[in-house]
């Protein structure tokens, strides 16, 4: 909990997306703008999402006990597939975008699929792995001992590896997805949406921490204990 | 309101400040940047290129500098594409950095998030009892606001139209003035406070006196387009840790929401004042006040004002336009700062509220951006991205937030 462990996790999770933003994208403005939109994209289908959860969160009146498990499961489900439900669109409106660009002017190196596949990729890799992990390493510079009830004390640096892959992955998904849509090869699309839901759930074992979850899940139980003791002088 | 050299700021409600806020629409003529103003010569003009006005005189596209005849539309387009992209992000850039001053000062400085009372253009408290007279309270301070906000730009539009240039420059003077060394002198307070770094009173007065200093001849006078670009920002972003700090958290919203209708009716309306400021600045030819808006100006040197008579056939002639560049009014940075910096002061603590606030404003800027390519006025630069930056904050507040909170708790990435 130290300002080395939130440096470090925070370059282990964000070092390889922001080189690539470095170098291959703050050169081209028109590259930023397809960048930002492709986060825009996944943030509103995380919003879809979020509110597929809720309403079945609120349908099935909040009860505990293993019913939260499977609506998490659910929710996770679901927003993969409304994640991939985006991609696709995102490609949709490129296609468009791109097909007037050519009809404008002739210049071939404008903007290729291929670039535009990966812009996408990255745009929604960042925003995931931004909301993923912000909150968690904002939590990493405050007080607390990590696993300190017999947990991993290796959280930080799990997520920041997990936040990583996530990133790298949807990177490469969208290549993937745009190349498959391209080329009418579906079954790439398929492809992509079964290895997004095989790495979307994997979870540890939620048993291990029951009374934690009825704590609220805004901080990872085995420091929120910790931080309730020291919270009392810290304004 | 946001034009290629217009922009227009939102109404201020601190009087000094008002008159900061006004929206001011430059000449409209996309490479007169550089004309020095009657009142007093736009800060960066011996940094700018020159008029490149044998360009386009006709021309009534600010976009492109698109006055050479016979250059194929599809060059002329997709260079309107590539410099439009580049307007984009020489906005970005800007915006995105006030708003990272202001969400880092409210997540480390505490006096902007402590209540300290309420200005006396939000009178009513928002301590009530019962929800219906907090949110009736919050719509009477809002109405309060607005009117204020309401009556200081027509009384600058009125000022403008007679010609008080005298009176809206010592205006004007004043605000910088209060802004640059008042509110700098209690945030450097603070910050200081903040880090428990201790600072001799002489130093203190050099320090306050030079950032001021500066920042009043860069603002109003000349100094390089970087610095003065800077201290707008820096201004800008001052302002909305004010607003953030004396507006309560109900009026708060409901006066971002009421100052983006107020914005569109004032720009789009042909009775609205800011319109109405814009011709007739546009009648005068004139340039709008520097101390009110962002510009940003991208400076280029005069390539070509005549075709090669050699190179006949020769479609890749360099292309130096003189581009204008974009401007963005400081009202518009700054309620833009206020929506980011209370989601970030109120979300209770979570980033990810932040974070989809600013990038939906950022679409938001974008997509104005985009219109203003189609329509080619100036426009209201408020209302699409408030728009999108109030339903991003209060879904991600009670949605998002609760999923994702879940998630991280056990390590599921989606």
């Amino acid at each position: 909990m130290t300002a080395a462990v939130f440096f470090g996790c925070a370059f282990i999770a964000f070092g390889p997306a922001l080189a690539l933003y470095i170098f291959t994208i703050a050169t081209e403005p028109l590259r930023i703008i397809f960048l930002i939109i492709g986060a825009f994209f996944w943030l509103v289908s995380l919003l879809l999402s979020s509110l597929v959860w809720f309403l079945a969160g609120t349908i099935t009146e909040n009860k505990d006990g293993p019913v939260q498990k499977y609506l998490l499961m659910f929710g996770v489900l679901v927003s993969v597939f409304i994640q991939e439900v985006f991609r696709f669109g995102y490609y949709k409106i490129l296609k468009k975008a791109s097909e007037g660009l050519k009809n404008i002017s002739a210049d071939e190196t404008a903007l290729s699929m291929r670039l535009l596949a990966y812009v996408s990729g990255l745009g929604f890799g960042i925003m995931s792995g931004v909301f993923s992990f912000v909150n968690t390493l904002s939590d990493s510079l405050g007080p607390g001992t990590v696993g300190i009830h017999g947990d991993s004390p290796q959280f930080f640096l799990v997520s920041a590896f997990m936040t990583l892959v996530i990133i790298m992955l949807h990177l490469f998904w969208g290549i993937v997805f745009f190349d498959g849509c391209e080329k009418k090869k579906w079954y790439a699309l398929l492809l992509v949406l079964l290895t997004h839901l095989l790495v979307s759930t994997l979870w540890r074992d939620l048993s291990i921490f029951p009374c934690r979850r009825e704590r609220g899940a805004e901080k990872e139980g085995w420091i929120q204990e910790e931080e309730e003791l020291i919270n009392g002088v810290w304004p | 309101m946001l034009t290629f050299m217009a922009s227009d700021s939102e109404e201020e409600v601190c009087d000094e400040r008002t008159s900061l806020m006004s929206a001011e629409s430059p000449t409209p003529r996309s490479c007169q940047e550089g004309r020095p103003g009657p009142e007093d010569g736009e800060s960066a003009a011996p940094w700018r290129g020159q008029d490149g006005e044998e360009d386009h005189e006709e021309d009534p596209d600010h976009y492109v500098c698109s006055g050479v005849p016979g250059r194929p539309p599809g060059l002329e387009e997709e260079l309107t594409l590539k410099y439009g992209a580049k307007h984009v992000i020489m906005l970005f850039v800007p915006v995105t950095l006030c708003m990272i001053v202001v969400v880092a000062t409210i997540k480390s400085v505490r006096f902007y998030t402590e209540k300290n009372g309420q200005l006396i253009y939000t009178p009513f408290t928002e301590d009530t009892p019962s929800v219906g007279q907090r949110l009736l309270n919050s719509v009477l301070n809002t109405l309060i606001m607005i009117s204020v906000i309401v009556v200081m730009t027509i009384f600058l539009v009125l000022l403008y139209k007679y010609r008080c240039y005298k009176f809206i420059h010592g205006w004007l003077i004043m605000s910088s003035l209060m802004l640059l060394f008042l509110f700098s002198y209690i945030y450097l307070g603070e910050v200081l406070k903040t880090y428990n770094v201790a600072m001799d009173y002489p130093t203190l007065f050099l320090t306050v006196w030079n950032f001021g200093a500066v920042g009043m001849v860069c603002i109003h006078w000349k100094g390089p387009l970087v610095l003065q670009q800077a201290y707008l920002i820096m201004i800008s972003a001052l302002m909305a840790l004010v607003f953030i700090k004396y507006l309560p958290e109900w009026s708060a919203w409901v006066i971002l929401g009421a100052i983006s209708v107020y914005d569109l009716v004032a720009v789009l309306c042909p009775k609205g004042p800011l319109r109405m400021l814009v011709e007739t600045a546009q009648e005068r030819n004139e340039p709008i006040f520097p101390a009110l808006i962002y510009s940003s100006a991208m400076v280029w040197t005069v390539g070509m004002a005549k075709l090669d008579p050699s190179s006949q056939g020769a479609l890749q002639l360099p292309y130096d336009p003189e581009m204008g560049g974009v401007k963005l009014g400081l009202g518009d940075f700054i309620f833009y700062s206020v929506l980011v910096g209370k989601a970030a002061a109120t979300g209770s603590g979570d980033w990810n509220t932040t974070l989809a606030c600013f990038v939906a404003i950022l679409i938001g800027l974008c997509l104005t951006l985009l219109l203003l390519a189609v329509f080619k006025k100036a426009l209201p630069a408020l209302p699409i991205s408030i728009t999108f930056g109030l339903v991003f904050y209060f879904s991600t507040d009670n949605l998002v937030r609760p999923f994702m909170d879940t998630l991280a708790f056990h390590q599921l990435y989606i």
